[in-house]
């Protein structure tokens, strides 16, 4: 029955993210001690192999894109009162948008009508598979959080059954498509550079960043500084209130599922368009699903999901280093200390709260800051 | 203003309750400080305080839902130590709260039955019970039919009911909660009857209430809490309405009409409906055929018992549902059901509306005050052009909002869920009032609002009404409706049962048509 205190802006934005983080590499710590290895060394071998050399980073920087992708989709429906777990399947058909539409123009088109219209098609493709769900929902009552996790199999299964029945090479054994004519592959980060006269390692960072990083700053206008993100936030926040104002629901899921399902679907930018240049199985790995964990954690903020992003794409690169340089460590150990940050940073993320409240509440400091209030 | 003398060291079973000392922090407000409480027993007391005084907190520590940081309990003079609800109930105290503790689809004997059925064997248990009931049915006269499903009682049966069940439980000292918010005023002085007999029969009765007339009424000792701590402590003989009311408040306060107001003079018709019906989800008719219409510079008074229709015409009339059947002219606009206004048009045409609800309604919590303070109004030209939202015209907006209302604190950043009622009600008003509207539909505008507050929102509703607008009031408060109407009607499940002038208006004749009767309607 206590009622505890809501805690401070800043405590909840920044002091529990890191407290929640430092619990999980805290219990990972113990977990790898527990298997006979040197959690200092694991640790230090995991920052070097993210941020440590050009390479590190920029493989830091790729895996980071696309969560920063799946994170802000979580992030717009989480504002609009709604959970999307379709992440995933949005991010394949955003592929199979970009992809389809390369295959079908990128040998009569020049790269510069050729990679706007795969992006549009990707954000079309993945608003498309997440609208049917949206519509369900609005209109029908069908919980989203069931039917989106429906169309994520839908989608895998859409997906092999395109490939290896109309889009695979003949001849080849490979499940794959043909490859994209080069106007429809994006440049590289480091062939960017060269164009600089940088030279960068070879990785498969590319410019899809600077499309994250656009629609992290495109996500934060529309939310808080445009008249329809303000009435999607009251939906989300109180329905009860949107419709006291006239805003109607309905219109409001549908907008905040498409948006969300383009964002998703912009990940096919970066793993089609960006790196292998053709359709193939599988290239959206879960990302889908650790876009959840990074919007929990970054608070459904595009900044803290941008941060989280980072922090997810150093785990990817840094824990794949620890498994090729630590004897004993395997890949298996990167996925469980992946799974103490996703389970602390995100379906524990308020765990420590109100522990964290009352320690505030002893500072005496702190209290008088405090706004009194009967 | 009477202290108390210190507490006697040994036990004084004269007093059913003494609570010593009691202090209880929430982070930085301290929402009781030492405080001291006695209750006689065998009397009726009253608990009287503004919201936030601390009363509901002090009984929260008696009934353990709380600990105290500080203090000392003792029930009957024994030195207790209440952890839980459970404690509370073992040493014979119970408590009836606001919201009905029922479960609907049970029988009334089931529900009383309920954590207590006494036997393995439930048939058992239930001949037991019903044994004991009949006799305390007899002794006490709260009668309620036991086999009658909750949902199928009134809210008179279910507050006897309510009763009943902490009797059941051995309970000596029977804690009320706003026990008059859901009733008419014949079922109030039933209750009152009721508790009278209870008192007689030697059990210690505690009343947490708002009104005032009705400490006077029914009480025997009283108490006035101010900001935490205990300001008055003293026989109902010996005080009255206003002594009470500055003691609540700190300052003289006018209570209710204002003798010398200037008369309503009603003109034009500004909005007219015709035929309302309302049916809802489950297909129980809310309204049926209900016919009104709002003048130029005069306040039309809602009366009736909760959930008698009076919030579905709120909603049809502002738009936010549409009726089965009626029709609506308002600013110069026609609508007949099923085409029917929505909330954004019913603004543009001028009418204003303070929702009943205002935690679900009247703003969005999690925002910041000067978020709120656009909530309908967000694509007026001055709030957002082009479909960008203009902060700073927002902030300085509700800047000037909060220095008009006196929203405390003026802090346009604060979170609204971070207000108190009665600053939230302000900026609610604010924004409404703001609009000049010609119609202004207004419900509950002072609940859980200070007694301070309430006199100030009262000078704005009839400075609107002066100013030529249209308003119609919904209130659970009879005295309120008294206090601002012109014109009263009365409704009961869905049904306009009368119509009075103010000057026609007495408790009797209102109370008969709340509960249905006719004869309480002008001959």
């Amino acid at each position: 029955m206590k009622a505890a205190k809501p805690l401070p802006r800043w405590a909840d934005l920044v002091l529990l993210p890191l407290l929640n983080l430092a619990l999980a590499l805290g219990v990972a710590g113990l977990v790898v001690m527990g298997i006979g290895q040197d959690p200092v060394q694991v640790i230090g071998v995991l920052v070097k192999g993210a941020f440590g050399s050009e390479r590190g980073l920029s493989y830091t920087l790729y895996y980071a894109t696309t969560f920063v992708f799946t994170g802000l989709a979580v992030a717009v429906a989480f504002h609009g009162g709604l959970f999307n777990i379709g992440g995933e399947g949005q991010a394949i058909l955003g592929g199979l948008g970009a992809g389809l539409a390369a295959l079908w123009l990128s040998p009569h088109l020049g790269p510069w009508l050729m990679l706007p219209i795969m992006v549009l098609s990707a954000a079309a493709a993945g608003m498309a598979w997440s609208f049917i769900p949206a519509y369900l929902q609005a209109y029908r009552g069908s919980h989203v959080v069931i039917t989106t996790i429906m169309f994520n199999f839908l989608a895998a299964s859409l997906l092999v059954y395109l490939l290896v029945n109309w889009l695979k090479v003949p001849g080849s054994m490979a499940v794959e498509s043909a490859e994209f004519a080069e106007s429809a592959k994006l440049p590289r980060m480091h062939e960017l550079l060269q164009h600089l006269g940088v030279e960068w390692a070879s990785s498969p960072l590319n410019a899809s960043v600077f499309l994250a990083v656009a629609a992290a700053v495109g996500v934060y206008l529309f939310l808080w500084h445009s008249r329809a993100g303000y009435r999607m936030r009251t939906v989300g926040a109180s329905e009860g209130a949107a419709a006291y104002a006239g805003i109607r629901p309905q219109r409001q899921v549908l907008l905040s599922m498409a948006l969300s399902g383009g964002l998703a679907g912009l990940v096919g930018m970066n793993e089609v368009a960006g790196v292998s240049g053709r359709l193939m199985l599988d290239f959206v790995a879960g990302a889908g699903f650790t876009g959840i964990a990074v919007a929990l954690m970054g608070r459904n903020h595009p900044v803290g999901v941008v941060l989280s992003s980072l922090l997810f794409g150093a785990l990817f690169q840094g824990g794949a280093e620890v498994a090729f340089e630590v004897p004993g460590f395997t890949r298996d150990m990167v996925v469980a200390l992946q799974g103490f940050i996703v389970l602390f940073s995100g379906a524990m993320s308020y765990v420590m709260a109100p522990w964290l409240s009352r320690a505030l509440a002893a500072l005496p400091a702190v209290r008088t800051k405090e706004v009194a209030h009967g | 203003m009477t202290k108390q003398p210190p507490l006697p060291g040994g036990p004084d079973p004269a007093y059913a309750v003494e609570m010593t000392g009691i202090s209880k922090s929430f982070g930085a407000v301290r929402a009781n400080s030492e405080v001291d409480f006695r209750v006689r027993a065998g009397r009726i007391h009253g608990l009287v305080g503004e919201n936030g005084a601390g009363k509901s907190t002090l009984m929260s520590i008696l009934y353990g839902f709380y600990s105290a940081d500080a203090g000392q309990i003792r029930l009957h003079g024994e030195p207790v130590n209440i952890r839980r609800a459970q404690d509370a109930i073992d040493h014979g105290v119970g408590m009836v709260h606001q919201h009905f503790m029922l479960v609907g689809n049970l029988t009334a004997l089931d529900n009383v039955m309920l954590g207590a059925e006494g036997h393995a064997l439930l048939s058992r248990a239930a001949a037991q019970a019903r044994q004991r009931l009949d006799a305390l049915m007899q002794s006490t006269g709260l009668q309620v039919p036991l086999d009658r499903v909750v949902d199928d009682l009134n809210v008179g049966d279910c507050q006897r009911l309510e009763i009943l069940k902490t009797l059941f439980r051995g309970a000596r000292v029977l804690i009320l909660d706003e026990p008059t918010a859901v009733l008419t005023p014949q079922e109030t002085v039933q209750l009152f009857e009721v508790l009278r007999r209870l008192r007689d029969q030697g059990t210690t009765i505690l009343i947490i209430t708002h009104k005032l007339k009705e400490v006077m009424a029914l009480c025997d000792d009283v108490t006035v809490m101010r900001g935490g701590r205990v300001v008055l402590d003293t026989a109902v003989a010996a005080t009255s309405v206003e002594g009470l009311a500055q003691a609540m408040v700190g300052r003289s306060v006018q209570m209710g009409r204002h003798g010398d107001a200037a008369p309503a003079a009603p003109g034009e018709p500004l909005l007219s409906a015709k035929g309302l019906s309302v049916t809802d989800a489950w297909g129980v008719q809310r309204l049926r055929g209900v016919s009104l219409t709002l003048r130029s510079g005069e306040i039309v008074g809602v009366a009736g018992v909760s959930g008698n229709g009076q919030s579905e015409l709120l909603d049809v009339l502002s738009g936010l549902a549409r009726p089965a059947a009626g029709t609506l002219e308002l600013g110069g606009q026609q609508y007949q059901a099923p085409r029917w206004l929505d909330p954004t048009t019913a603004r543009t045409l001028g009418l204003a509306h303070v929702p009943e609800d205002r935690y679900a309604r009247a703003m969005v919590m999690p925002f910041a005050a000067w978020e709120s303070a656009v909530l309908g109004y967000e694509a007026l030209p001055d709030y957002s052009r082009a479909g960008w939202m203009r902060h700073n015209a927002m902030r300085t907006a509700t800047a000037e909002m909060m220095e008009r209302f006196d929203v405390r604190p003026r802090q346009v950043d604060l979170r609204c869920g971070q207000f108190s009622g009665g600053n939230q009600q302000k900026l609610v008003l604010a924004r409404e009032l703001g609009q000049n509207p010609r119609v202004l539909l207004i419900g509950q505008p002072t609940r859980g609002v200070d007694i301070g507050a309430i006199e100030f929102i009262h000078d704005q509703v009839r400075a609107l009404r002066d100013a030529g607008c249209a308003v119609l009031l919904v209130s659970s408060e009879l005295d309120e409706i008294l206090a601002l109407s012109d014109r009263v009607i009365v409704m009961n499940q869905g049904v306009i049962t009368g119509e009075l002038a103010i000057g026609e208006c007495d408790v009797t004749r209102i109370g008969m048509l709340m509960a249905g009767s006719a004869q309480g309607a002008p001959a």
